[in-house]
């Protein structure tokens, strides 16, 4: 028998609609289109969180995040959380993970947790054999400083370039609002570094490398997991010919007028005018003095276009991996797997990074499953809700094991009516917030075509609040309609059915170690 | 964000608190608990620390009280403009104990940072005696 080969490919914080397979017109990626064109492509795709830590940590571990208990970023998963790697590696798979793992918290001074210890030490085997079922770990994160491997290489290697990247954190241990490029926007610097010894390219590279110590019949799971186009914008400047941002459209998220931007604003939600003028940040990695108010449409536009050459380089880097796998004779049997842990807002309501708003921008993921070819899987676009939780056991159904109990998703389906026979009627996510005296809970159903988010009471909520967004009527989610008597019947229903599919299985709440 | 915070973590050690308060509460054996400390050598009026990261910092003992078992100590070098950490261990009347950790610093997440892996250090000294 042929040895299976899965590679899955994630990206950090890339919204739906920057793919061209998904209607993206400013970047090219030719290489994920044709994945898509050869196999399954989900319209309607959302990780159970967004924010890293506990999308990655569903991802792994394929369980919602009140069962694996990262409910926000800087909550580490635990050591022993079960890990689809772990079930592959049982079954005699070789298994890596080249990039981004962030399972555990970035800012770690005393290396309490592996990813940083490894990389400090410079060994890709960690200790025990695997960690989280990867037998071996090369990691990089957004920027050049810091414990892991990619950080530590370039440090080393090319120590002359560790200041061109932008510095994410200022002197205050604070997520920078420093602005850059062309229009000060933020978290955007001109990049001198070589093309070559970026990121993208640099996970791609290891990428190959782990590849090629693998004999023709062995079985492999490789998660390559691209620190990009998440923020810093700050792309190699030789690439940036590529996209001209005085030319780039505003998104059609982006509200021009700031009387219609602030009138959408208000109807949501409070936290959503409160970040708006600066008054509130939920979440650490928004600038913290930075005010989306002062956001222009100019920096929106430059944002987009480095956001677009971020993911140009992510799709060649993607290529020249898939090219090896060509030249090994391998692809026939190579499943991938391609997505995203969470969106970014990239001037949707005038607003941009992430937080506490569940609406497209960043809930709706690429996602894009080419099966391995030789199993001649028809092509399929899948319109039924699917989760990211939806993909350990899909890796382990390409792997012909059997789905372990502890795993809460399904296999993704291979097209609508395979989605409707096995149910994919709704997909799940929540936000839990607690940091600074700051605390915020939001649930979400997506289905029937709407998505209905419903608050806890927290330092900024009563718990009576919500949002009803009609995906058909109002794609871009302007229009909230909880509070609109001729949808309570139906959010009602969402709400009940919210609450009657919530799933997790209460997980201890563990303590936040670190803002990330 | 805050510019300040203050971050408590508590554990419960299956020991005396006389017992665990001879390990945490003597300045000199932080290595022996704190995970990430490398090196911590005596000096006037504190102690110099190494950790894992290479990071040197001098930390002044500021309260070392035996009768209360509460130790305090100020890091006065490194990425803090303020910082100040209490550590006490309190005896729960039934041969155990609960060990507070608090800190409270500026840039407010190093609080959380050094408030989480002190608390780590606590678990695992309750782990030496039973502890979950």
């Amino acid at each position: 028998m042929m040895a299976r080969r899965i590679l899955l490919v994630t990206t950090d914080q890339q919204r739906y609609d920057t793919l061209g397979c998904n209607g993206g017109e400013l970047a090219r990626t030719p290489v994920a289109d044709g994945l898509a064109r050869a196999g399954i492509r989900y319209e309607r795709a959302q990780p159970q969180s967004v924010v890293c830590m506990p999308s990655r940590s569903t991802i792994l571990t394929g369980q919602y995040p009140a069962t694996h208990g990262v409910y926000m970023n800087g909550v580490p998963l635990p050591a022993g959380a079960p890990s689809v790697a772990d079930v592959l590696r049982g079954a005699g798979y070789r298994t890596a993970l080249v990039g981004k793992a962030h399972f555990e918290p970035f800012l770690d001074p005393f290396l309490r947790f592996v990813e940083n210890a490894i990389g400090r030490r410079g060994i890709t085997e960690p200790p025990g054999g695997a960690h989280r079922g990867f037998e071996h770990l090369e990691l990089a994160t957004h920027g050049a400083v810091g414990s892991l491997h990619y950080a530590r290489w370039l440090q080393r290697a090319h120590p002359e370039a560790v200041a061109m990247f932008y510095p994410v954190l200022d002197a205050s241990v604070e997520v920078n609002d420093y602005g850059g490029g062309d229009t000060g926007a933020p978290q955007v610097k001109v990049n001198t570094v070589e093309r070559g010894w970026y990121h993208t390219d640099w996970v791609a590279d290891r990428t190959i490398s782990f590849l090629d110590g693998l004999s023709d019949d062995e079985d492999w799971f490789c998660w390559m997991s691209f620190p990009d186009p998440h923020h810093p914008w700050d792309p190699p400047q030789s690439e940036m010919c590529r996209v001209d941002w005085r030319e780039v459209p505003l998104p059609v998220g982006y509200p021009e007028r700031a009387e219609e931007r602030e009138a959408i604003l208000s109807a949501k939600p409070r936290q959503w005018w409160l970040w708006y003028e600066g008054a509130l940040v939920a979440n650490y990695e928004a600038p913290a003095s930075w005010v989306p108010a002062s956001l222009t449409a100019d920096q929106v536009r430059e944002v987009n276009a480095r956001n677009a050459v971020e993911c140009e380089l992510i799709d060649e880097a993607l290529g020249r991996v898939l090219a090896r796998i060509g030249e090994r004779g391998w692809s026939e049997q190579t499943d991938v797997l391609f997505t995203s842990d969470h969106g970014e807002l990239q001037g949707d309501f005038g607003l941009l990074f992430k937080g506490p708003y569940h609406v497209d921008a960043l809930m709706r993921v690429p996602l894009v499953w080419r099966p391995a070819p030789e199993r001649r899987v028809p092509p399929a676009v899948v319109t039924a809700p699917v989760g990211l939780v939806d993909l350990a056991p899909t890796l382990c159904r390409i792997a012909g094991i059997e789905v372990p109990g502890f795993m809460e998703g399904s296999a993704l389906p291979l097209d609508d009516d395979d989605a409707r026979a096995r149910h994919f009627e709704e997909v799940l996510t929540d936000w839990d917030s607690e940091l600074f005296g700051v605390e915020m809970h939001l649930r979400t159903i997506t289905r029937d075509g709407y998505v209905c988010t419903s608050y806890g009471s927290g330092s900024v909520h009563d718990g009576s609040e919500g949002e009803l967004y009609d995906l058909a009527e109002d794609p871009l989610q302007r229009r909230n309609c909880w509070d609109d008597l001729s949808y309570r019947t139906l959010r009602d229903e969402l709400v009940a059915e919210l609450r009657a599919r919530r799933r997790g299985a209460g997980a201890v709440k563990r303590p936040l170690e670190a803002p990330v | 964000m805050p510019r300040r915070a203050s971050v408590r973590r508590q554990v419960r050690i299956p020991a005396p608190a006389e017992e665990v308060w001879a390990l945490v509460g003597d300045p000199g054996r932080l290595a022996e608990w704190f995970p990430g400390v490398e090196c911590c050598r005596l000096e006037e009026g504190g102690r110099r620390v190494t950790i894992a990261s290479g990071l040197e910092l001098f930390e002044e003992i500021v309260t070392l009280d035996p009768l209360q078992r509460r130790l305090q100590y100020r890091v006065v070098s490194g990425l803090m403009s303020e910082h100040l950490a209490t550590l006490d261990v309190l005896d729960l009347g039934n041969g155990g104990s609960l060990a507070l950790y608090s800190v409270d610093a500026v840039p407010a997440t190093m609080a959380l940072v050094l408030a989480g892996a002190g608390a780590s250090g606590l678990e695992a000294v309750g782990r030496r005696y039973g502890g979950p």
